[in-house]
């Protein structure tokens, strides 16, 4: 899936994860600053990594500004970043590419 | 009708990681995350992910989850189902139903996207919310609109709004309603589930509430906080002197059973099939409350 635009979801309230998507061209690069980043810094990476790669977005600037968002929140708010970022209505019923 | 408790419904806003990461915790029977008024225009995508997402992966353990979805006249209620039925976890609180048809439009689209998703046909259970003068006067259509339906509720702020009054402290303005709804539940054999009760500092307003709601026979009643919880659970536990009569009851017909009898008398005093059924009910609301365990109550 292609990046139009910036796309950025979620908040900066405990529990939360905002997620800031640019179009970029060389792979995924991802920014993260984390209140838990020494223990979990790894997992919320691949956990982002894995959400775009389920989407199908192969290139992309990602700033994630976490403030200890489950993984369940950091699938959300990438997912809903992804759709706003290349303008479409995400289909449930496919494979959410 | 449902065994399950449906004594508090907690409203929970459909895009607050941190009240749905909690929401299951405080000990509401069941939890409702909202997709609808408590979510912006423009953040209803936002709580659509995430309220699926959170369904998907989150311990539910047995608590019974809600999900209130946009209405299909707004454009995003076909979104909302597309995403929440697919979970296989959630059932739909339709908002400001008005008419069986309503109802009846909704249960095609979720029947549709459960074949699509390979559920069976009919596992989604729907609950309709009554929000307007209209729907009052078709509570009984709605709730006879289909066998997914457990319950009907009263969206007391929009109806009053559609009535041209304001809600009073003793509620002389929903009686109407309540009452509508209340029979139409009984006669399609569903439960009936009341309005929030806004003043979350007054405790003894909502508990007069909750006395009068219970009353007139309904359920439970939707919360907005979890301060909330107790108040009404505390109003829906049967007291110990219930217990005991109802007790009494059924033993006074096991004691006719043994004898024989086809008469049952307790204290010299028919015991009919109406109060067999109300003890019966007080004894599984007793120990679904956790005050009777294993025939003896619990807090003495």
């Amino acid at each position: 899936m292609e990046l139009k635009k910036v796309g950025v979801s979620g908040t900066l309230e405990s529990s939360d994860v905002m997620i800031t998507l640019e179009p970029g061209n060389g792979g995924i690069e991802i920014e993260l600053s984390s209140t838990v980043e020494k223990q979990f810094g790894n997992a919320i990476r691949r956990e982002i990594l894995a959400t775009l790669e389920s989407m199908g977005v192969n290139n992309a600037r990602v700033t994630a500004v976490d403030k200890g968002a489950l993984d369940c929140v950091i699938r959300a708010r990438v997912k809903t970043a992804v759709c706003r970022a290349a303008e479409v209505e995400y289909n449930w019923g496919g494979d959410g590419q | 009708m449902s065994n399950r408790l449906r004594r508090t419904m907690l409203y929970v806003p459909g895009n607050n990681p941190g009240m749905i990461k909690d929401a299951g915790i405080y000990g509401a029977d069941c939890v409702m995350f909202d997709l609808e008024d408590s979510v912006s225009l423009n953040e209803k995508d936002a709580a659509r992910f995430l309220v699926y997402e959170a369904l998907t992966s989150l311990d539910l353990a047995d608590k019974e989850y809600l999900v209130r979805i946009n209405s299909l006249d707004s454009g995003l209620g076909l979104a909302d189902l597309e995403a929440i039925v697919r979970t296989g976890k959630a059932v739909i609180r339709l908002p400001k139903t008005e008419s069986a048809k309503d109802v009846l439009e909704c249960e095609a689209e979720i029947a549709r996207i459960e074949q699509a998703c390979g559920l069976p046909v009919g596992s989604t259970k729907m609950m309709a919310a009554i929000e307007s003068a209209a729907g009052v006067l078709n509570a009984r259509e709605i709730a006879m609109a289909s066998p997914r339906l457990i319950g009907i509720a009263l969206g007391a702020e929009d109806f009053v709004t559609d009535l041209k009054t304001t809600r009073s402290e003793d509620g002389i303005e929903l009686l109407f309603a309540r009452s509508a709804i209340l029979l139409a539940a009984r006669a399609a054999g569903i439960d009936a589930i009341d309005t929030v009760y806004s003043d979350v500092n007054n405790e003894e307003g909502l508990r007069k509430e909750v006395k009068l709601i219970r009353q007139l026979g309904f359920d439970g009643k939707s919360i907005i906080n979890p301060r909330q919880i107790n108040v009404v659970h505390e109003v829906f536990t049967p007291t110990k002197k219930d217990i005991d009569h109802a007790l009494a009851v059924l033993e006074a017909i096991k004691e006719a059973e043994r004898k024989g009898s086809g008469v049952i008398s307790l204290n010299g005093k028919m015991v009919d099939r109406p109060i067999v059924l109300r003890a019966q009910r007080v004894i599984s609301l007793a120990k679904a409350s956790g005050v009777l365990k294993e025939g003896t109550y619990a807090q003495d």
